[in-house]
C-alpha cells in the first residue's frame, strides 16, 4: 500500500498526474465560487443550475454531432441560466414559494435531460457520448485536454472573482443598497451562476452531476464555520476544496475494492465528495470558538466559575453571619446554602483548592487568606449589584439574589467603581446585604441567630 | 388634482423630491394611489403614517427598487438615473443578512463604492472616509468587529455611517429609530441635526408620533394617498392627524380591494 501511495504522490504516473490536478484544481474552483453561492444563498439554485446542465449538454451533443467541448459548454450555461432565471419567474410570479420552485426546476430539467440521454444512446453514434458518465463522474478517465480545460474556467474563475470583488461582497450583502449604489445584482447574480455554469461541466468528469454540488457547496459551508472575513473564506474555501480533490483521488484509488474486478478503487466522484464531508463535520465539532465542541467548553468553564465563586460567597458570608471567623466548615454545611450535589461541590473545591483559594484540614474547609480576598470582591460586586436592583431598577428585594447572581459574575471594574459612586458613602467598605443570608427558599426568614446552629 | 395640500415653499426654495401622480401596486393592489408632492431641500423631513400606508413604498419608489405603475418622480429635477451620485440611502435594518462575514469597516467602505463604478477598488482616501464616517456615529472602536456582534443600535448606526460615507446631498432612511436605544436615537438625531447644518437633505420614515415634531421640520402623511404635506407647525395638526391615522379613509380600502379583484379597468 506504501508502495502505491509513493507511486501516486511522485506523480510518476501522467495519467494519475492528470486526475490528481484536475482534481485539485476543479476543487479549489469549485470551493471559491461555490463559496460565493453559499452566501449569496444560491446553493440549492446551484444544484438546480448543475442539474440543468444536462438536457443542455444532450442538446448540445444532438445539434453538433460531436462531442464538442465549447457546444457542451454553450449548452450547459444556456440550460443553467435558463433553470435560474425560471426559479426566479415562478417565485415572483406566482404563489409558489423559493424552495418548491427549486424542486420543480431540478426535477422537470434533469428528467428532461435523463429522456434526452435515452434518445442519444438510441442513436446510432449515442454510445460513444458516454454520457453515463456525465451522471456519475468517471474521474480515471479524464485526460490532458479535460485538464487544460479545467484550468482554463478555473482561471476565469479566479480573475472575475478577483475583479468583481467589492460586486460580489455588494451584492450578496445588501442588494437594494446596491441597486441604489448604480450596480446591477441581476448582473452580478447573471455572472456568478455563469461561473458555477463553468465548474459544473469541467467538473462532470471527475465527480458527475450529481455530485458537483456538493464541491460547490461543502468547502464554503465548512470555511464559513472557521472564519468571519470574505477574502479569507474564500481561500479557505479553495483550499478545503482542492484538498479534498487530491485526497479524495487518493483514497479512491487505494482503497480495495470488495469486487476486485475491472474497476480498481472506489468510484472517485464519491470519495471526493466523502473527504470534503469529512472537513465540514471536524469543522463543526472543533472549529475554535465556534465549533459545537468549543461552545460546549466555553459553557462548562462559565458554569464552573460561577460555582467556584458561589461557594466561596457563601462561605464568606457565613462567617460574616457569624460575626467573624467561624471555623472550618463541611461541604455539607456549606450545601444548606447554595443546592449543589455533593459530588459537584467536590469538584469545585477541589479546584478552588487548586487556586490557592481554599484549604483543607481535618476540620474541614477554610478560606486562605488569598479566597477571603476574592470571596470580598465577589460579595461586594454582588451586593453592589443587588442594591442597584432594588433602588434604581425598581426589583423587588426578595427577587433580588437570583438576578444578581446571573449579572454579577461578569462585572468589570469600571461597573463597579461606577455602582461604588452612585450607591456608597465610602469606595472600602463592605455594603450590608440588602437580605441577610438565609437558607435556599426562605428568603423572608429573620437573621439567623449567630450562634452558628442550623435553622 | 385631489389630494395636493397647500405647499407653501418659499419661491426660491430648491425641491429635493418632486413626485408627480405616483401610484404604486402589488399585483393590482394599490398601495400608493395618485400621490403628489413636492419635499423640499435643505430640511428634515418625516413620511408618516399607519402600518400599511405605503411609506417604506414611497420610499423604494422614489429610489427606483419599486416599479411605478404610473406617474413620474424627479430627483433635484432630474429622474433617478442621473442623480444617482447626489443619493444616500439607509435601509431598513431587517433588509439585511446580519450573519454576512464582513465588518462593520467593510460595510461602511461600501458606501464609496457607488463612486468608485465597476471593478475599480477602493483607494486610500475611501478608507479615510470610511473611518471619519465610523467616527461621526461612534463606532470607531468597533471598526473590525463582525456586524452579527453588534447590537441592534450599533447596526443601525453602522447603516448610518455608510449612508454618510457615500458623500450625498440627499439622504433617504427607512425608518433610522426603530427598535433602537435611547442612547442610540440621540446620536442619530446629532448627526442628521448636523447634516442640515451642512445644507444636506433627509427624509425619513418615521414611525414614533410623539417624536416627529420634535426632531422633523417638514412632514409628508401618507395613507395610500397623500393626506398632507408641509411644514410642520401648518401641517402637523390634528385635523390631517386624523384624516391620516383615524380610518376616515377605509373607503379607499374597499375600493383597493375591488380594484385588485378585478373590478375597474385601470388607467
Amino acid at each position: 500500500m506504501l508502495q502505491e501511495l509513493w507511486n501516486i504522490l511522485s506523480l510518476s504516473d501522467a495519467n494519475t498526474r492528470v486526475v490528481l490536478l484536475g482534481t485539485g484544481l476543479l476543487g479549489l474552483a469549485s470551493g471559491v465560487v461555490g463559496a460565493l453561492a453559499v452566501l449569496r444563498r444560491h446553493a440549492l439554485v446551484s444544484d438546480a443550475v448543475a442539474h440543468a446542465s444536462l438536457p443542455g449538454i444532450c442538446l448540445a451533443f444532438l445539434i453538433v454531432g460531436d462531442r464538442n467541448f465549447g457546444a457542451l459548454l454553450v449548452g450547459a450555461l444556456v440550460f443553467g441560466l435558463l433553470a435560474a432565471g425560471s426559479i426566479s419567474l415562478v417565485r415572483q410570479f406566482t404563489r409558489v414559494k423559493e424552495d418548491a420552485a427549486i424542486a420543480l426546476a431540478i426535477s422537470v430539467y434533469f428528467g428532461l435531460g435523463v429522456v434526452l440521454t435515452r434518445v442519444i444512446q438510441q442513436q446510432p453514434r449515442g454510445n460513444a457520448a458516454g454520457l453515463d458518465s456525465f451522471i456519475f463522474g468517471k474521474a480515471a478517465s479524464m485526460v490532458e485536454a479535460d485538464l487544460w480545460r479545467i484550468g482554463g474556467v478555473a482561471i476565469v474563475a479566479f480573475l472575475a472573482v478577483g475583479l468583481f470583488l467589492k460586486e460580489l461582497r455588494l451584492a450578496c450583502f445588501d442588494r437594494q443598497f446596491a441597486r441604489v449604489e448604480g450596480f446591477r445584482p441581476t448582473l452580478v447574480d447573471g455572472v456568478l451562476m455563469s461561473l458555477v455554469c463553468g465548474c459544473t461541466i469541467v467538473g462532470l468528469p471527475a465527480v458527475g452531476i450529481i455530485l458537483i454540488v456538493a464541491l460547490l457547496i461543502i468547502p464554503g459551508a465548512t470555511a464559513r464555520l472557521l472564519t468571519n472575513r470574505l477574502v479569507p473564506l474564500l481561500i479557505v474555501a479553495g483550499t478545503i476544496g482542492a484538498a479534498s480533490g487530491v485526497i479524495g483521488t487518493i483514497i479512491s484509488s487505494l482503497a480495495p475494492t470488495p469486487a476486485a474486478a475491472l474497476t480498481r478503487g472506489w468510484p472517485t466522484g464519491p470519495s471526493i465528495v466523502l473527504v470534503a464531508a469529512a472537513c465540514f463535520i471536524l469543522a463543526l465539532l472543533f472549529a475554535p470558538g465556534r465549533g459545537v465542541l468549543a461552545r460546549a467548553a466555553s459553557r462548562f468553564r462559565l458554569s464552573h466559575q460561577i460555582s467556584v465563586q458561589n461557594i466561596l460567597r457563601a462561605a464568606f458570608e457565613r462567617s460574616e453571619a457569624d460575626g467573624g471567623d467561624s471555623g472550618a466548615w463541611s461541604p455539607a454545611q456549606l450545601s444548606i446554602h447554595r443546592s449543589m450535589t455533593p459530588w459537584s461541590m467536590w469538584w469545585h473545591l477541589a479546584s478552588a483548592r487548586r487556586r490557592g483559594l481554599v484549604s483543607h484540614s481535618p476540620s474541614g474547609y477554610r478560606l486562605t487568606p488569598a479566597g477571603i480576598e476574592e470571596a470580598k470582591r465577589l460579595v461586594r460586586a454582588h451586593r453592589l449589584w443587588e442594591l442597584y436592583l432594588i433602588h434604581e431598577a425598581a426589583v423587588a428585594p426578595d427577587h433580588v439574589d437570583r438576578d444578581a447572581d446571573e449579572i454579577e459574575h461578569v462585572l468589570p471594574p469600571e461597573v463597579l467603581a461606577r455602582l461604588e459612586a452612585r450607591l456608597l458613602a465610602t469606595a472600602t467598605s463592605l455594603p450590608h446585604s440588602p437580605h441577610p443570608l438565609t437558607p435556599r427558599g426562605d428568603s423572608h426568614a429573620a437573621p439567623r441567630a449567630p450562634s452558628g446552629g442550623t435553622p | 388634482m385631489i389630494g395636493t395640500t397647500d405647499q407653501p415653499l418659499a419661491h426660491a426654495e430648491e425641491v429635493a423630491v418632486e413626485v408627480h401622480d405616483a401610484t404604486v401596486a402589488y399585483h393590482r393592489k394599490p398601495v400608493l394611489w395618485d400621490v403628489d408632492v413636492l419635499i423640499p431641500s435643505k430640511r428634515l423631513t418625516a413620511i408618516i403614517g399607519p402600518n400599511g400606508a405605503g411609506k417604506s413604498t414611497l420610499l423604494k419608489a422614489i429610489l427606483g427598487l419599486v416599479p411605478l405603475s404610473s406617474g413620474r418622480i424627479e430627483i433635484f429635477g432630474k429622474p433617478l438615473r442621473q442623480s444617482r451620485r447626489l443619493i444616500g440611502y439607509v435601509p431598513q435594518r431587517e433588509s439585511v443578512d446580519w450573519d454576512f462575514p464582513v465588518s462593520a469597516f467593510e460595510v461602511v467602505l461600501m458606501g464609496r463604492y457607488g463612486r468608485l463604478g465597476w471593478i475599480k477598488r477602493p483607494t486610500r482616501e475611501d478608507h479615510k472616509a470610511a473611518e471619519e464616517c465610523l467616527e461621526k456615529v461612534g463606532l470607531a472602536a468597533f471598526a473590525d468587529r463582525q456586524i452579527s456582534e453588534l447590537s441592534g443600535g450599533q447596526q443601525q448606526r453602522v447603516f448610518l455611517a455608510r449612508a454618510l460615507a457615500q458623500d450625498a446631498k440627499l439622504y433617504f432612511m427607512d425608518e433610522p429609530f426603530a427598535g433602537v436605544d435611547a442612547a442610540t436615537e440621540l446620536a442619530i438625531m446629532g448627526v442628521l441635526r448636523a447634516l442640515r447644518e451642512e445644507g444636506k437633505t433627509v427624509i425619513a420614515v418615521h414611525h414614533d408620533l410623539q417624536t416627529v415634531p420634535q426632531y422633523f421640520d417638514h412632514v409628508v402623511m401618507l395613507n395610500m394617498r397623500l393626506v398632507a404635506a408641509g411644514p410642520m407647525a401648518t401641517a402637523f395638526t390634528k385635523e390631517n392627524l386624523d384624516k391620516t391615522y383615524g380610518g376616515r379613509l377605509t373607503l379607499l380600502d374597499e375600493a383597493a380591494e375591488a380594484v385588485r379583484r378585478g373590478g375597474v379597468a385601470r388607467t
